[in-house]
């Protein structure tokens, strides 16, 4: 006989903040009928409200460790920690769009709808605890932002954007669907913890060794394309530079918490231990995941040199930003390094969040109505004619570097630390070298702004909503800087493989 | 001792940054107000570096002033400031510096053609407070945080105020110097990982109780890697042959207080850098690597001067005669006996106030002539008396003339090298002829400009000095004249720390020498 399942045994409390926002969208979707043409930014307020409230809510699960849905949810520290890095970036993502789709004139409702179901989508994947549910967040996250690339048309670029994004990451989708299947091959099950606890079943390079290898290296496949890692990567300028900015600014963060997430929770959390050795304390992974990273960063960062678009520039930034996260990735595959990696790529996240989404923003402000204005010679003498934006893009770009006195600094040191610390000595070194080459680029606009010639662009678009979405970025990467317990306390108690251990 | 309430490092560390911060908030266009809340707050922090000096215990060789406050207290990284013998000079040094760097600005016109007055002094009060924190910080991670912040300021100062080729040099500078010390950050991880502290004076005794040991046999292996790492670092900051090609270019392109701090203070904290960390933590590796690195000490001393006869732009002259001087420091470090650091330090400090004031002159110049070209000089003394002799007593300081600061400095590194275990006799004799090369360049130098005929009509009406001139060269005559004729001031406070340092180091050279055929 089925037991049917009681309301409580859903422990709904621990996904309300997810769940909070979808039912806001959806609500959103009606109320945004009602409110007239032109005080559409009243649809945007409620959106912000939304998030505030899933951020009020998601500060209670910092100390919580439970499982929803039945197991197919997880509501710990990690989440928590993520979902904050989601909401702020959608936050943000909102201060920047006000303004910004009503001058080039796509203002309309259902993009703060489209942008609240992808931040969902981000929060499940955070909490995923199963393959089901990281397969269905991954679309919640996905097919929202295959729309909003696209919401400029009929401006071609922006079709092409989204086009391109939807077919790639179907194609993508596809990939870690059939992963999914080998891995419920190998082990019987799609549970994150119960496939942790089946691999210790499994012998060592028999075939349902094999399945997970092949399993897991499909779903790797799936997820390196949404965090944009090489060789998975070719979609990210061509969707960067032809989608609304802010939307680009909002996906370069929140896709990439919602494919870490989804990682870590499936190479750290439920394949720790599957080994292709006897006593190897290195997961079967590591190698593959060492190699994505070393790639990553080379490639993403030789690239950038040459792209003459900001957008472009810093859609490579973003490839190499993933690369630096991989690092993490792959330092988890030590035995031993998982916890304190995870929590390096916590900070990473939440590093990048305000460094990004700051550079964006102030890329937004030169951006012209037409959507011109977005090459690198258009910061050309910026330092004259704005020179406190010009002062806040020289610091995030400086934080991108990881140079110091900024968030980026601290986030690239954890992340080199932990790597370090897991043996993986050459990827350090080309983490290093590859943050030298970044300085380059990122400099160029540096020296743009500062020491080029010319009046400067007026930086029309910086209206005051921007501008306080760029103080906001500026001061978390200051603060981050200066107290950067503030960013690793709060994910001090996160435990992904040996929380599953009984 | 550890200090209750603020530090005097931290008020003195902090200093700069209020004034920053006070600039921040001045309008742009008040010029006045801007210049001299800088030229103050240097003013007073040179001021509270004397009372520092005035309050150090010289019989004591570890820090004193101590102040630690946690930063990522998890890794084992705070917040530490502290002043021993080694680096209470190089504190003094810096903000000695600073308000001559300032008052040459004031004197200067780059600011009817360039504009952004503001930037310029917010800049230089960044850059001191960097300076200062990277020689009061005992902390690895939060050293390697200020040696890098060194870099940004700089490069404004370089790229926004600099000569015509001022981008590249400030993209050159930046990268350069970065590419260096990012291989030290690995280093200071694994170093951390291992000692589960990022705190120099914890790492140090560790390693000589024993409870920390880096693996090393021989000139490759984990120490030595180690070594390289900072090494590698601390020689392009220096910079030492053949790490020194960005120099030129920073030097001629940066604007006259650009170079009198970095060629005064930044390049100072390359061969701080060496006697803070590579001695006491490596000291096996540092034993093995001595000879190697002395013999490019040496090729940078004589190339250094040799290429100096054969420029003829006057700061480019100076920026490798700085090549020259620094080897001579990086030698007397790595002669690893008390004679030779101690030598090093003061030449340190030598270096920051003759190399400085040969920059301040060049700039003075420049903002008559606008030109650099040593041809386009000659017969100046006739036209600037009290300037003309001003520069000569700096020029023979530079070159070691006994009596003045320079000859203290070098003397005492040739003694230490001569006497040392790891280098000796030939090290010093080949030493000595950069000594001789630098009186051939510097007389050469010094000739051209101030000698010969006033035969070009340009040079013939040149304005006098002003007020602010002589503030600016005025205390460097004093510093020339008061350490040439009483260096045992100088030398008093860094005798313990820098014998006890000796000491310690001294133990591995028989050891090393064992294990090392």
């Amino acid at each position: 006989m089925i037991q049917v399942p009681s309301l409580s045994d859903f422990n709904l409390q621990y996904t309300l903040p997810a769940l909070s926002i979808v039912v806001w969208a959806a609500a959103l979707l009606i109320i945004d009928l009602f409110i007239p043409r032109e005080r559409k930014q009243t649809t945007a307020w409620l959106a912000a409200g939304g998030l505030v409230f899933a951020f009020v809510v998601n500060a209670f699960l910092f100390n919580v460790n439970d499982e929803a849905f039945l197991g197919m949810f997880r509501a710990d520290q990690f989440t928590a920690y993520l979902n904050a890095v989601v909401l702020g970036a959608a936050f943000i993502g909102v201060l920047m769009s006000v303004d910004y789709i009503k001058r080039i004139g796509i203002e309309r409702g259902e993009y703060y709808v489209l942008l609240l179901f992808s931040v969902a989508g981000m929060m499940f994947m955070a909490a995923a605890n199963d393959l089901i549910a990281v397969f269905v967040a991954l679309e919640l996250l996905s097919i929202p932002l295959y729309v909003l690339s696209a919401f400029r048309a009929p401006d071609t670029k922006s079709e092409e954007s989204g086009l391109k994004y939807f077919i790639l990451g179907a194609f993508a989708s596809a990939f870690l669907v059939y992963g999914a299947a080998l891995i419920y091959g190998a082990t019987g099950t799609t549970n994150i913890p119960a496939i942790f606890a089946a691999v210790s079943g499994i012998e060592i390079g028999g075939s349902a060794s094999i399945l997970l290898l092949i399993g897991s290296g499909l779903m790797l496949v799936g997820l390196g394309f949404k965090v944009a890692a090489v060789p998975f990567h070719m979609w990210t300028p061509d969707v960067y530079e032809g989608a609304p900015t802010p939307i680009t600014a909002f996906m370069s963060v929140g896709a990439k918490v919602g494919g870490f997430a989804a990682m870590f929770r499936i190479l750290a959390s439920a394949l720790p231990t599957f080994i292709l050795m006897d006593a190897s304390l290195h997961a079967a992974w590591q190698t593959t995941v060492w190699i994505l990273a070393a790639a990553t960063l080379i490639l993403g960062n030789l690239v950038a040199i040459s792209q003459s678009n900001v957008k472009r520039m810093l859609a490579y930034s973003s490839i190499a930003h993933a690369g630096y996260i991989l690092m993490a990735v792959a330092a988890a595959g030590t035995a031993g390094v998982a916890d304190a990696a995870a929590r390096a790529a916590l900070f990473y996240l939440l590093a990048y969040m305000f460094t990004n989404l700051g550079a964006f923003a102030i890329a937004i402000a030169l951006e012209k109505d037409d959507g011109s204005g977005t090459n690198i010679s258009d910061f050309t003498g910026l330092a004259k004619s704005r020179p406190g934006l010009a002062a806040m893009m020289a610091f995030f770009m400086l934080s991108l570097t990881g140079f110091p006195p900024t968030a980026g600094f601290v986030a690239k040191f954890l992340i080199f630390q932990q790597t370090l610390d897991a043996g993986l000595v050459p990827l350090a070194i080309i983490g290093v070298l590859t943050s030298v080459i970044s300085g380059y680029y990122y400099l160029n606009i540096v020296v743009k702004m500062f020491l080029g010639d010319g009046e400067g662009d007026p930086a029309e678009g910086a209206t005051p909503h921007l501008r306080w979405a760029a103080y906001a970025c500026f001061a978390g990467t200051l603060i981050l800087f200066v107290l950067p317990v503030l960013g690793t306390d709060i994910a001090s108690s996160v435990h992904l493989a040996t929380a599953l251990i009984p | 001792m550890e200090a209750t309430g603020l530090s005097l490092l931290t008020v003195i560390l902090f200093l700069p940054l209020v004034g920053m911060t006070i600039i921040l908030f001045i309008p742009g266009d008040q010029g006045r107000n801007i210049r001299y809340t800088a030229l103050g707050f240097s003013v007073v922090t040179f001021a509270l570096s004397l009372v520092m000096w005035a309050s150090f215990d010289p019989n004591v060789a570890g820090l004193q002033m101590v102040q630690r406050w946690d930063w990522m207290p998890t890794f084992g990284i705070s917040y530490y400031v502290g002043v021993d013998g080694i680096s209470l000079l190089l504190i003094v040094l810096t903000a000695f510096i600073m308000p001559i760097a300032i008052l040459v600005s004031m004197a200067s016109h780059i600011f009817q053609e360039r504009g952004r007055e503001k930037w310029y002094y917010l800049f230089l009060m960044v850059l001191e407070w960097a300076m200062l924190g990277a020689f009061m910080i005992q902390d690895l991670i939060v050293f390697y945080i200020f040696f890098e912040i060194t870099l940004v300021p700089m490069y404004f100062l370089i790229g926004i105020w600099g000569a015509e080729n001022r981008v590249y040099a400030a993209v050159k500078f930046f990268l350069y110097t970065l590419a260096g010390s990012v291989l030290m950050l690995l280093a200071i991880l694994y170093v951390g990982n291992q000692a589960g502290t990022f705190a120099i004076p914890e790492i140090v005794s560790m390693v000589h109780s024993g409870a920390l040991t880096f693996p090393f046999d021989g000139l490759f292996s984990t120490q030595s890697y180690l070594f390289l790492g900072f090494f590698i670092a601390f020689a392009i900051k220096v910079p030492l042959w053949p790490f020194h090609s960005w120099l030129p270019d920073a030097h001629v392109q940066a604007p006259t207080a650009g170079s009198v701090i970095l060629a005064g203070v930044l390049l100072k904290l390359g061969t701080y850098g060496m006697i803070r960390v590579l001695l006491p933590i490596f000291p096996e590796a540092t034993v093995a690597w001595a000879p190697i690195v002395a013999v490019l000490a040496i090729i940078g001393i004589i190339y250094g001067a040799w290429v100096c006869y054969a420029q003829d732009d006057a700061k480019k002259l100076v920026a490798y005669s700085s090549v020259s001087h620094m080897g001579f420091i990086v030698l007397g470090i790595f002669a690893l006996n008390g004679q030779g650091i101690q030598g090093s330090i003061l030449q340190m400090v030598n270096h920051g106030v003759s190399t400085g004031g040969l920059f301040l002159i060049v700039g003075m110049l420049y903002e008559r002539r606008h030109t650099k070209k040593l041809a386009d000089y000659g017969g100046i003394w006739k036209a600037l008396p009290v300037f003309g002799a001003i520069s000569l007593v700096i020029t023979l300081s530079s070159m070691g003339l006994p009596g003045l600061n320079g000859f203290i400095g070098e003397f005492t590194i040739l003694l230490g090298t001569f006497g040392s275990e790891v280098l000796g006799f030939f090290f010093a004799l080949f030493a000595t002829l950069g000594i001789i090369l630098a009186a051939v360049y510097m007389l050469y130098m010094f000739q051209k400009v101030f000698m010969g005929e006033l035969d070009k009509e340009e040079n013939k009406h040149l304005p006098d000095m002003n007020w602010m001139e002589y503030a600016a060269l005025i205390p460097v005559l004093v510093g020339v004249f008061l350490i040439g004729l009483y260096p045992a001031l100088f030398f008093a406070p860094m005798n313990t720390t820098v014998m006890e340092l000796a000491a310690q180091v001294g133990h591995f050279v028989t050891t090393v020498a064992q294990a090392v055929p």
